[in-house]
């Protein structure tokens, strides 16, 4: 791969070469569009590089591989769109509970079930958030571009490693199948991170040790590392052995939740544009962040005080930038996403009764054009001024 | 004094979760049992498992274990066995588990011919969900979702995996239990994906249904109706009705998944087609 | 500046390529910024096919072309679909090989037949490079050499040579229609 120079690369490669960049080793998949370039170029990247590509008989066996994979000591991911996201969420679920560092992307397309497969959507934003069931916090970082497809991926391997988590990548089509000019960064600007390995010998080690602190994550030994420790889906006690004692199991649960809550501050922030002296926000993520810009841009050469909020990560949700522009006392905070209102919600509940909260809306596959986003900027400044 | 076969398992997690007359346990000890005579090593061994009673055995058992979501115990261990060639794998499941939710995954880890050792507890039965019918239930049993028998047929798992291309199928019972524990470790020396259908009664919720009453009246049945596979090969099919083979019943050399990827390697590293 | 490009024709006519091309003549061998999308799924696989390049100075935010300022479409279907909604005082490049009638448009109309210089040149399948080539060579947006690096770049392994002469065909029939 040629380092500092400019390319054309398509979203769904950058993601690849992100991945690769940050060590991976193990891909599993099953074709499905808008992700099936994820799954082609692994096939053709990995072995390269000594890692292994395999196409599952279903994508509930690629979750279930990639789980494994992790496991035995290999950086893994798998890649979907909606309705294969929809069949990962157990094993997903699995991966959050038993603790397994990986990374699932989804190139989100028009649902519900088959819906469009080859046009955009953001429609699985709550699906990432509480796809799976139980008490569970997630990971699921949005990149807009291709070069965040790449920067994204890498950092959704180093949060899956540090944190012991599954990382969502939740792309959309728009950026997926988007070609555009990228300088990837040097390996030397790349920070990439390693899951710990435990330090104690074995029968003192706890896979699940909880240290008191959230924010402190037992290391993982590796299958074969001589630990002979065990795993499980069921509620288990520091050991990793499944328990019926209800206090040691809130715990558990509560701890799982607590060390990537406690994280917020880690994860990747907000990108915010004229947000300083902004009377409407916009709040946008993923590709229509990229019409969401452009309305900016087109308020503020009119004039219009409109401020950008782009949320990189989506979940956990991060209010911080919302409680700054509340501050601000704004005339209303915009929410453009294409689906019927889903990152709306969390919106609306740091916003309260402070300001409108409103929605632009689209469905059918059809990107939101930056000129909707602006004429609900203009609204929103003329209804708040008569006001 | 330790029992030769206790540093194979996790004392302090016993007394295991099965009922009193289940054969799980008999399974267990054939298994590791078959892992200490095969000299494999233990620190080198995983045991990966579903969901269901037999799955709850390698949490008993001193390797690496890994008890997974229902069906889909073979899938986490391909991906191991792909991500570290180096170990064993072996996967413990049960007939719903193998059979029904996790049928897909296990044709195709027979087609692919990838390392691992299958361990089919096979009772006929969903026994941790309390006695209803599995895809291994005899026509005319009854569970307590087939209250007037059982309608549907059911599979013969060892034809099901060698349809599938499975290169090493092995069945024996935990009636034949030396028999039982030489098969499996034939099974773990195959250098491939092999097959071992165990059957394990269930008194609980198979045998007190179906007129036979006793833990001993289930393997009774098991050795009336077992057949070894030589003699089978000369019966006629009215000699084989209501009759079971056991034994290696197939065996043939076929070059594992992991090794064919490791020599894939090998040609992308020489620059080639990738 | 900001040059919107669409280029529609059918599927299997490569005219995706092609807006791949123009885009990574544009991104990797210019400073100028590039974006390309297209439509996507069956209708690669047949049909109609529609590919947008936009390269500009600025940062590209909106990656969709609402009204191109350069067409090129190489189908009766693709120009009458996409003919309408070019930009005023805009460029259309048409291939009439195939297209026989060009709906009236504020805009400079440039005939050429393209497909049928491809096939003359050994095979039409490279009506798309002949195509790129006449592209470049009317709006001068990258330069040629930096164009035919991208062809090359790009093309199978193999048809370089035949490629190569396709893009300087079109490169020639554009000072034609020019002069």
């Amino acid at each position: 791969m040629k380092e500092g120079k400019p390319r054309l690369l398509l979203g769904n490669e950058a993601c690849v070469e992100g991945a690769i960049a940050a060590g991976l080793k193990f891909f599993a998949g099953y074709p499905i569009t808008p992700s099936t370039e994820i799954a082609e170029l692994c096939a053709s990247y990995l072995p390269r590089v000594g890692g292994k590509f395999m196409q599952m008989e279903d994508e509930i066996a690629s979750m279930a591989a990639i789980c494994g994979a992790s496991l035995a000591g290999r950086k893994s991911m798998t890649a979907t769109s909606g309705p294969g996201f929809s069949l990962k969420q157990e094993n997903i679920g699995f991966a959050v509970e038993a603790e397994i560092p990986c990374v699932v992307v989804d190139v989100q397309r028009v649902g519900p079930s088959t819906g469009m497969p080859t046009s955009a959507a953001q429609g699985d934003v709550m699906q990432a958030r509480w796809g799976t069931h139980g008490d569970h916090e997630i990971v699921a970082l949005a990149p807009s571009s291709v070069l965040e497809a790449y920067t994204l991926t890498v950092a959704a391997f180093n949060i899956a490693e540090e944190l012991r988590t599954p990382v969502i990548l939740l792309m959309d089509e728009m950026v997926g199948h988007l070609r555009e000019k990228v300088v990837l960064p040097s390996k030397s600007e790349l920070l990439v991170k390693d899951r710990a390995k435990p330090d104690l010998p074995p029968g003192q080690y706890k896979p699940y040790a909880d240290y008191g602190d959230p924010a402190k994550v037992a290391p993982l030994a590796a299958f074969g590392d001589g630990y002979k420790y065990h795993v499980t889906g069921l509620t288990h006690g520091e050991d990793g052995f499944p328990t019926n004692n209800p206090e040691l199991g809130a715990r558990q649960i509560k701890r799982i939740n607590d060390k990537i809550t406690s994280r917020k501050k880690d994860l990747p922030q907000a990108e915010e544009l004229f947000t300083d002296d902004a009377e409407v926000f916009v709040f946008s993520y993923g590709g229509t962040a990229r019409s969401a810009k452009k309305a900016v841009r087109d308020a503020r050469a009119k004039g219009l005080k409109a401020g950008l909020i782009r949320p990189v990560t989506i979940w956990p949700f991060i209010e911080e930038p919302l409680l700054k522009a509340k501050a601000k006392k704004p005339k209303a905070v915009i929410v453009p996403e294409m689906n019927l209102g889903q990152i709306i919600l969390p919106v609306k509940r740091v916003m309260g009764d402070a300001c409108p909260v409103v929605g632009v809306n689209k469905l059918g596959g059809r990107y939101i054009e930056p000129d909707e986003i602006l004429d609900a900027i203009k609204e929103a400044i003329q209804s708040g001024s008569a006001s | 004094m330790a029992l030769p076969l206790e540093k194979y398992l996790r004392v302090g997690k016993l007394p295991h979760i099965w009922c009193p007359g289940c054969g799980h346990g008999i399974v267990t000890q054939a298994i590791i049992r078959a892992i200490d005579e095969s000299g494999i090593d233990a620190e080198k061994t995983v045991v990966v498992s579903g969901i269901g009673c037999s799955s709850r055995a390698p949490g008993y058992m001193n390797f690496d274990t890994l008890h997974t979501t229902h069906g889909r115990a073979i899938p986490f261990a391909t991906g191991i066995k792909m991500a570290n060639p180096e170990l064993d794998v072996v996967v413990i499941t049960g007939d719903g588990d193998a059979a029904a939710i996790g049928g897909n995954h296990l044709i195709h880890a027979a087609r692919r011919n990838i390392g691992l050792t299958v361990i089919c507890f096979n009772n006929n039965i969903y026994g941790m969900t309390s006695g209803q019918y599995s895809p291994l239930t005899p026509t005319g049993s009854y569970a307590s979702t087939a209250p007037y028998g059982m309608i549907e047929r059911p599979f013969d798992l060892c034809e099901l995996v060698k349809g599938a291309g499975g290169s090493f199928v092995a069945r024996s019972t935990a009636y034949h239990t030396r028999h039982l524990t030489n098969v499996i470790k034939d099974a773990l020396k195959y250098d491939g994906f092999s097959f071992v259908d165990a059957l394990s009664q269930c008194p609980t919720y198979f045998g007190r249904r179906n007129k036979l009453r006793t833990p001993l009246d289930m393997l009774n049945w098991m050795k009336d109706h077992a057949v070894p596979g030589a003699s089978w090969d000369k019966m006629t099919p009215e000699e084989k009705e209501g009759k079971f083979p056991i034994g290696v019943l197939v065996n043939k050399p076929s070059k594992e998944l992991t090794k064919v990827y490791d020599e894939l390697l090998a040609k992308t590293a020489e620059g080639g087609r990738g | 500046m900001r040059k919107e490009f669409r280029l529609a024709g059918a599927g299997g006519q490569g005219l995706i390529t092609a807006a791949i091309i123009l885009a990574a003549a544009a991104a990797e061998h210019t400073e100028y910024n590039a974006v390309q999308s297209q439509s996507y799924g069956p209708e690669s696989r047949g049909g109609s096919s529609k590919a947008d390049v936009i390269i500009s100075t600025d940062e590209i935010d909106y990656p969709e072309i609402k009204s191109p300022e350069i067409l090129l479409v190489m189908t009766q279907e693709a120009c009458d679909k996409f003919v309408p909604g070019v930009r005023p005082g805009g460029m259309v490049i048409v291939d009439d090989t195939y297209v026989k009638d060009v709906p009236p448009i504020d805009a400079k109309v440039i005939k050429y037949s393209i497909s049928a210089k491809a096939k003359e040149l050994g095979r039409e399948i490279v009506a798309n490079i002949v195509a790129l080539g006449l592209l470049v060579g009317l709006t001068g947006i990258v330069p040629e050499e930096a164009a035919l690096q991208s062809v090359l770049a790009r093309v199978p392994k193999g048809t370089e040579e035949l490629n190569k002469t396709a893009f300087l065909a079109g490169i020639q029939a554009a000072k034609e229609v020019n002069s």
